[in-house]
């Protein structure tokens, strides 16, 4: 124990002498917290739509007028023809065309019937298919107020209608930062203790000091420890400069218990110092420590469920994402933020994480080979 | 010119014998296609949803063989209160409930108006979304079904036309990003570093001193990452094509040429950071901090760029992958020529020279 | 006859089929300074990481301290010092500081750590310095620095590998002046150099060639043997005959 005493009092006194070292605890999660939610926002808004409206009669006008007040869309032009609206598309001005064909009103009224083009740039697919549903639901609207007006709704109706009502919890404005911020901490506390306790590790290997410590009568364990609860400590108050932030920026507070929150972060770092442990290891130079945790955080991040939802993987993906630790933190992160779970939802996730950690921190200790053979 | 292949072949010793950075070269393109290509996807299959139908009638069964039938959800049926749903929305274990009021066939027939009750978990706003509108479509589909026996009057219909990405694969989207992520990291980083470890190491000083031309020293350090850049770019677009099964609809040839534009600035870039830093960890730091971010951010494959506020939009007409992100996209999916992208073209083509000029300058600079 | 610091027999260790280290049996003792010669790659390093308790022998025995270098390598660890050519303090902690750390890591009392920083200090004449970065100490200072510190713990034996390399002739002197007085107290000396100057100051020498240790006795009585004027002329007859490629 006493042992460990003189590893922290080193550890903390060299970390906090390091000049860049704060900086990157207080300053990095605060512009990362307000600038990546602002860029990761997926919401889709403002979808460009060129109209070619053929036709020109209070009906098209007046579905043009309802297509522009919902919000989602914003009309880029006007054109007379296809083909100048199909420039548009080339030119990434607009996602979506409007083909109102000539004599929509009046085949609609006389024939009961009348077709509208919608043609999207699917380029970025989830765009279009939203773009193309938004559209459609507007259209259907439109079509039963045009029917409305021209038959008499009576109490016997021959059309019956199903209402259907739709409640949005736990976030009832959509408002996607409160999706994102929680999701991007957590991204944030992972590469910081990652990168950091990997790097620090390598850095006793280059300049040779790790040599001494091991001709000291230092257990293995002790000296991991002394490497690991400092970073643990880290790893917490970046979390907590980034929960003051996305409340005082975003709004956003913890709905569900704060000490639980804490608990489980307490767990999830122990897997990412194991992570950066394991690096740290398989590595000679910063150099290579810092490629090795580039290429596994960027796969963690993309495969975490943080920007693209996991059951829509492949199941091959799946299993990989359930390999991975920022995946778990990610889901607590927003079951506890948003929805206020308790200790009883969060319990799988909890074990998971910390299998997750025992696996990689007897890896790495087991790797970490004070004495050769 | 005998002397600069000799440089040359020196430059392709080093990259071919680290085995470590020749994974990362090759590794990062073809983890990121595989990822790209076929794990992410931002469509919405398989979400997990819980009917709750109190009516238990003939017409409330119809609409929920019409929700199965959809590849969207992963449907449960289970009578749950509300209170039972709110807990498996916290537990995670579903996302939406849809819940049929007891008497659903008797209200719809008899009052001609009867209610579904949709709850989504809007913790994440885009999928509550969706699902709510899949499930609004399925309803009026079966409405419009009921209406058949009846000729339903003045109808509106609307032909769908998905332009250049019929099937709506995400990977349209992202190849040409990963491209321009890929170009990035292998002209930008791995140049700066691999000259300022020269710098480190000393060895610079030695080129300098003998009878080469310094520019033609920094020039041989460029040629073998200009060269795997192409390899890679071809790597990816054979991926692509035959793995992705991704059309090349414009020319190759205008795709290659306008590749080795963004390259060239790359490395313009890669050299400038290494005569600004003087240890690989700088430049190392510097190649992330300075451009993998901005690229990441701003090229708009991966954040919309629409959506941004316009402080962080107006940035991203600084970063050179956004154009060739742009330039890329029209080439190959879009299929267009280059009197349609002249302009990014030309753009590109400033900053490439830009960069240059400026790195030449300081590189002359440490000299003297 | 007093109880050896370091006894090795037929100490071997093998990496697959290479032999770095060959059968090497030798004795040393308290308060004596022994030199440890051989060119590059003649298996000095991989025979000093056996006697830290760095790497396990392949056969052979060894004690250090009187302790087992199979069983026993954390007493060996507890009562041993190593100072090496590569600066093992931490540049970034204050002289005050690394004192602690190292004192502390040692399991030594509040009480003790105290005492032996203000008589190392003392002694060092560092009282200036003692809370400056090790850093921005002069490279002599920080060598005296780090040899004072591998003996904080009063160890039975202290490591030295290429202590002196890169450190002016001035600074030499009065680092040999400290191995002389740590060598009066008692303890046992054991070091590494480039320098054949310097191991005319060993008591004893012992110079391996391709894993084998080739010689071993006095300088005087090597000079002798071989019929040399200095230890460089003993140490180049006996290199010569090398066939191994220095690493």
């Amino acid at each position: 124990m006493r042992t460990l005493k003189f590893l922290l009092r080193k550890e903390f006194r060299q970390i906090f002498r390091n000049k860049s070292i704060l900086p990157m605890i207080f300053v990095v999660p605060i512009l990362q917290l307000l600038i990546l939610p602002l860029a990761a926002d997926y919401a889709i808004k403002n979808i460009s739509l060129a109209v070619v409206d053929h036709d020109h009669s209070p009906y098209s006008q007046k579905l043009i007028s309802k297509i522009t007040s919902s919000g989602y869309f914003q009309l880029t032009g006007f054109c007379d023809s296809y083909k100048t609206a199909m420039n548009l598309v080339e030119k990434d001005e607009a996602d979506l065309i409007l083909e109102i064909p000539e004599g929509f009103e009046k085949n609609l009224i006389r024939e009961s019937e009348q077709k509208l083009f919608v043609a999207a740039n699917a380029i970025n697919g989830t765009r279009a298919n939203l773009g193309g549903v938004y559209l459609g639901s507007i259209l259907r609207n439109f079509n039963s107020e045009v029917r409305m007006e021209w038959i008499p709704v009576t109490r016997f109706s021959p059309l019956a209608t199903i209402e259907i009502t739709s409640s949005n919890w736990y976030n009832p404005h959509l408002n996607y930062n409160y999706f994102m911020v929680p999701g991007i901490l957590v991204i944030l506390v992972t590469m910081m203790g990652g990168y950091m306790a990997a790097l620090n590790i390598v850095k006793e290997k280059e300049i040779g000091t790790i040599e001494q410590i091991n001709v000291t009568p230092i257990k293995k364990y002790h000296f991991i420890l002394g490497k690991l609860i400092p970073f643990w400590v880290i790893g917490a108050m970046v979390f907590t400069v980034g929960m003051l932030v996305s409340w005082l920026v975003y709004g956003i507070v913890p709905l569900g218990s704060i000490a639980l929150l804490y608990g489980y972060l307490a767990a999830y770092l122990l897997s990412v110092l194991g992570f950066g442990l394991l690096v740290s290891t398989y590595s000679e130079t910063q150099q290579q420590a810092m490629s090795v945790a580039f290429f596994f955080v960027m796969i963690f991040n993309l495969m975490s469920g943080l920007y693209t939802p996991i059951e829509s993987m492949p199941d091959w993906a799946r299993m990989i994402s359930h390999f991975i630790p920022v995946t778990y933190f990610v889901e607590v992160m927003r079951m506890i933020v948003l929805k206020g779970s308790e200790f009883h939802n969060i319990i799988t996730h909890l074990v998971a994480i910390l299998l997750i950690a025992l696996v990689l921190n007897v890896w790495a200790i087991l790797n970490y080979r004070k004495t050769s053979s | 010119m005998k002397q600069f292949f000799t440089f040359v072949r020196k430059e392709f010793y080093h990259v071919f014998r680290d085995p470590k950075t020749l994974l990362m070269l090759f590794g990062i393109p073809v983890v990121q296609i595989v990822l790209f290509g076929f794990a992410l996807t931002n469509e919405i299959k398989n979400s997990k949803i819980v009917v709750a139908d109190y009516a238990h009638d003939n017409a409330s069964a119809e609409i929920i063989n019409k929700i199965k039938a959809s590849a969207y959800f992963d449907i449960q049926e289970s009578l749950m209160s509300h209170e039972q749903i709110e807990e498996a929305f916290r537990s995670g274990k579903i996302k939406l409930a849809v819940v049929f009021p007891a008497n659903f066939n008797n209200d719809l027939v008899h009052l001609n108006h009867a209610q579904i009750q949709v709850l989504a978990d809007a913790s994440d706003p885009n999928t509550a979304t969706a699902l709510t509108n899949y499930i609004s479509s399925i309803v009026n589909d079966y409405q419009m079904a009921l209406l058949k026996t009846q000729q339903i009057p003045y109808r509106i219909v609307p032909e769908f036309r998905m332009l250049y990405n019929p099937q709506l694969k995400g990977a349209t989207n992202f190849v040409p990003g990963v491209m321009s992520l890929v170009m990035m990291l292998v002209c930008v980083m791995m140049t700066a570093v691999s000259i300022v470890r020269e710098k480190e190491l000393g060895t610079m000083e030695i080129l300098l001193v003998s009878p080469f031309k310094p520019i033609l020293v920094v020039i041989s350090k460029a040629v073998p990452y200009l060269f795997l850049s192409l390899v890679n770019l071809t790597t990816i677009l054979l991926l692509s094509v035959f793995l992705l099964d991704l059309p090349i609809n414009g020319s190759i040839l205008l795709l290659y040429a306008e590749s080795s534009l963004f390259i060239l600035t790359c490395l313009a870039v890669g050299l400038l950071i290494s005569t600004k830093t003087d240890s690989q960890q700088a430049a190392m730091m510097m190649s992330l901090m300075g451009m993998m971010l901005p690229t990441l951010l701003f090229t708009g494959f991966l954040f919309p760029i629409e959506n941004m506020p316009w402080p962080l939009q107006a940035i991203s007409h600084f970063v050179p992958s956004r154009w060739y992100y742009i330039i890329v996209k029209s080439v190959m999916i879009k299929g267009l020529g280059i009197s349609q992208i002249w302009k990014e073209t030309l753009i590109l083509f400033g900053m490439m020279l830009f960069f240059l000029g400026v790195s030449i300058k300081s590189f002359k600079i440490r000299l003297a | 006859m007093r109880e050896p610091v370091i006894k090795t027999e037929k100490l071997t260790k093998r990496f697959g089929d290479f032999v770095a280290v060959n059968e090497i049996s030798f004795e040393t003792y308290p308060g004596e300074i022994f030199g440890f010669l051989g060119a590059n790659g003649a298996g000095k390093t991989t025979a000093m990481r056996m006697l830290c308790g760095l790497s396990i022998p392949t056969s052979g025995k060894a004690t250090v301290a009187g302790f087992d270098v199979f069983t026993h390598r954390d007493d060996i660890k507890q009562n041993i010092g190593y100072m090496s050519q590569k600066f093992s303090l931490y540049e970034d902690l204050t002289v005050l500081e690394n004192i602690e750390f190292y004192a502390g890591i040692y399991g030594l009392t509040d009480r003790e750590i105290k005492d032996r920083t203000d008589e190392l200090i003392q002694k060092l004449g560092l009282q200036k310095e003692a809370k400056h970065l090790v850093a921005s100490l002069p490279l002599g200072w920080k060598q005296k620095l780090a040899f004072s510190v591998a003996l904080i713990h009063r160890p039975k034996v202290v490591f030295l590998d290429e202590p002196t390399s890169g450190v002016d002739p001035v600074t030499r002197r009065q680092f040999w002046n400290m191995i002389y007085e740590a060598s009066a107290n008692g303890v046992g000396i054991f070091v590494t150099t480039h320098y054949m100057d310097e191991s005319e100051y060993c008591h004893r020498i012992s110079i391996m060639v391709d894993g084998n240790i080739e010689a071993l006795d006095t300088p005087a009585n090597l000079k002798k043997k071989f019929e040399a004027d200095s230890m460089d002329e003993v140490f180049y007859q006996l290199a010569r005959g090398a066939k191994r490629q220095a690493d």
